[in-house]
């Protein structure tokens, strides 16, 4: 833990620089590199951000659940702030697919919103951990915080399959799914590797923002620690 | 000294703590009465935003049973573990040879029966009101009736144990708690409303299968993390 | 009881406890033998309710050992300790909405004790609530709740009692009743440990008074060897070193 604290500058340092490097690629391999839809046009270029988006929101949830396990088993502080800092990126990255998801919707089915299974899930899942955000705002004791915050964490994550799969049945959607066939992606390679590039980008901007918080957390704990040993 | 016999046995302590929350409604009728007045309010309500009329009853019945069912429990599930906290009882619950899990079984059970009874009063209510047979499939809707109930209690009855010890609990308990269980309501109306309107059981057995995993799942959770909440 | 005569019947061993950052109890060592009757004295944020509830089994100690006739307890009571211990709360620890006879009846049933309904009997007696034993708890007084929690801490007949600060709220008359009641329970050869700000009662009660504050133990004495007149000097110059 100390390692990683004492680099945590110098990571993050590259990691931002990583993420700009991508973002300025990948902003120019979706609209210069990638073909043009030829049935969508310009709306389908949203889907380069709006997929990441949408896989790396359930790797910040999944942090809450680790890290919820983690201070429950072993009481310790390092794991309740890994469990609010995915909780916060994860709630962050799902407003952000939800909303591009509505800026596609509007031109490409006609209404900014649709009960599609996908949508309908992430919803869910943006209104279940931002309980669990709020619930750590109304405990005064970080030790009890910490401890309530861990059993809604788990209790969350532990939802993710049942919404999952109760919404996908409740109904069959409107969301385009890509026709897989081994080796075959089911788009133009071009827009494939557009995609793929996009994909390490949101794992880079992820993983900053995650840090950073992490970072911060730290850094609010030490000040606490330091205020109370005076 | 003590003359204690051996330990108490699992089944023993929780039937106890059933019967103490039992009697303890039979006197104040607490949640029973906030529970009944809520769910036949929600349902009056949802004659007045919604056309009841015979053509589009059997589609909406089951969604607004449940819905008066869950929001009418979600509220007076807070009481449950605020009687426990008043007077510091849980500490002597834990202070008494009782596995910890046996409190939250208790309390689940306890709950589980406030749900089915007011389950009994209003499906009738309902049944003469909107002139819909709800128990038209009668085991497989009161299968249906008591799994969603277990489910809705079993993850409740763990929650409201968070809940009670936060700020703005009476908001609290409700905004965790319904949300978590949108899989448990989606299958439950879907069997619910597949057996109104007379729909074969193979159509409903993904349902039942996502209920039941719901069951088992927050069960098996609710096992493992309630003394969690409840150790210092 | 089994425990040999010479090792202590309760042992902390350099016990700490945390919440959060503050500090509750500080290394405390404590060796209590079967049969004391311990007085603990001390401001308000001592830790006195913390020591309590780490020997009652309430409460886990962040690092040390606890102790219970030589048997590690430091990861929790099994329910032979748990039967063993009698623990009033500043808090009641009875259901308003039942009668005192159901709330100890309730309490019997978790205990598993036979002949339940006579040793509800015999303590609501003792504590003088017989007439009014089916009336339920929300009526009664701030007293005679205080004192229906006594005898629901009584009703696995105990031979470890923990008592925290069992006069708050009591009239004289109940107070009276309450030390001859811990009177005869030390001459049981029972082990009981009181907190309470009364200097007073606390020596004219106990075989031993420890003065804690700041999550240490700063005084222990037998009430023997301790000049009476002198203890609320003592008191107040033990305590005021202390940061609380």
């Amino acid at each position: 833990m100390k390692f990683l604290k004492d680099n945590a500058p110098i990571a993050a340092d590259i990691l931002a620089v990583a993420t700009a490097v991508f973002m300025a690629l990948s902003a120019w391999m979706v609209f210069n590199y990638a073909p043009m839809e030829e049935v969508m046009g310009w709306p389908q270029k949203i889907f380069y951000f709006h997929v990441p988006l949408a896989i790396m929101c359930y790797v910040g949830f999944l942090f809450t659940f680790i890290g919820s396990i983690g201070f429950l088993w072993k009481k310790d502080f390092v794991w309740d702030r890994v469990a609010v800092c995915g909780a916060e990126t994860g709630v962050v990255f799902t407003i952000l697919v939800l909303a591009t998801g509505m800026f596609w919707g509007k031109p490409i089915w006609g209404a900014y919103w649709t009960w599609d299974p996908r949508l309908t899930t992430s919803l869910i899942l943006l209104i279940i951990f931002s309980g669990y955000l709020i619930l750590r705002s109304r405990v005064e004791d970080e030790t009890l915080r910490a401890k309530y915050a861990a059993v809604m964490g788990i209790v969350g994550y532990a939802d993710v399959p049942l919404v999952h799969y109760s919404v996908k049945l409740w109904s069959r959607g409107i969301h385009p799914v890509l026709e897989k066939k081994a080796g075959d992606p089911g788009m133009h390679p071009d827009m494939y590797m557009a995609l793929k590039v996009c994909f390490v980008t949101f794992v880079l901007l992820f993983f900053l923002v995650f840090i950073q918080r992490l970072r911060l957390e730290t850094l609010k704990d030490d000040v606490e620690r330091l205020k109370t040993q005076r | 000294m003590g003359n204690s016999k051996a330990g108490l046995s699992f089944t023993h302590g929780v039937w106890a703590i059933v019967t103490k929350d039992l009697a303890m409604e039979l006197r104040g009728k607490e949640i029973l009465t906030t529970t009944l007045m809520f769910a036949l309010l929600t349902l009056v309500i949802f004659n007045f935003a919604m056309d009841l009329t015979s053509l589009t009853v059997k589609d909406i019945a089951a969604g607004a049973l449940w819905v008066a069912f869950l929001f009418s429990g979600s509220l007076s599930m807070n009481r449950s573990f605020l009687y426990e906290k008043e007077e510091g009882c849980l500490s002597a619950l834990m202070l008494a040879p009782l596995d910890r899990s046996a409190i939250y079984f208790g309390k689940m059970i306890a709950n589980l029966i406030f749900t089915l009874t007011a389950m009994v009063v209003i499906i009738p209510v309902f049944t003469v009101m909107y002139n819909v047979n709800v128990m038209e499939s009668f085991i497989l809707q009161s299968l249906a009736l008591f799994m969603g109930a277990l489910g809705f209690n079993a993850v409740g009855t763990l929650i409201s144990a968070v809940s009670v010890n936060l700020r703005a609990r009476e908001m609290m308990g409700p905004l965790l708690l319904l949300p978590v269980v949108a899989p448990a309501l989606i299958a439950a109306v879907k069997i619910s409303g597949g057996l109104i309107r007379g729909e074969p059981l193979e159509e409903l057995t993904a349902w039942f299968q996502i209920l039941a995993a719901f069951d088992v799942i927050y069960l098996a959770l609710a096992w493992i993390l309630f003394e969690h909440i409840i150790e210092e | 009881m089994s425990t040999p005569i010479d090792t202590p019947l309760i042992e902390l061993k350099s016990v700490s406890k945390r919440f959060g950052r503050v500090a509750a109890l500080d290394a405390v060592d404590l060796e209590l033998r079967a049969g004391e009757s311990v007085a603990v004295f001390g401001p308000n944020g001592a830790g006195k309710t913390t020591l309590l509830r780490i020997i009652a089994g309430l409460i886990k100690p962040t690092s040390g050992g606890l102790f219970l006739g030589g048997e590690d307890l430091t990861h929790g009571h099994h329910d032979e300790a748990r039967k063993r211990i009698g623990y009033i709360s500043h808090q009641s620890l009875v259901y308003p909405e039942l009668t005192a006879r159901e709330n100890l009846s309730f309490y019997g049933k978790l205990y598993n004790i036979e002949n339940a309904p006579e040793r509800a009997e015999s303590l609501l007696n003792d504590v003088g609530l017989k007439t009014r034993a089916d009336d339920a708890v929300a009526t009664y007084s701030r007293g005679m709740k205080q004192r229906l929690s006594i005898a629901r801490a009584l009703i696995n007949d105990p031979d470890i009692i923990l008592l925290d600060e069992p006069f708050t709220g009591l009239d004289q008359h109940a107070a009276e009743m309450l030390i001859n009641l811990l009177i005869r329970l030390h001459g049981e050869q029972r082990t009981i440990v009181m907190i309470t700000h009364n200097l007073k009662i606390g020596l004219d009660v106990s075989s031993r008074a420890l003065i804690q504050a700041g999550g240490k133990i700063r005084f222990d004495k037998p009430v023997s060897q301790i000049d009476q007149a002198g203890f609320h000097d003592l008191y107040i110059n033990v305590v005021g070193g202390a940061h609380y």
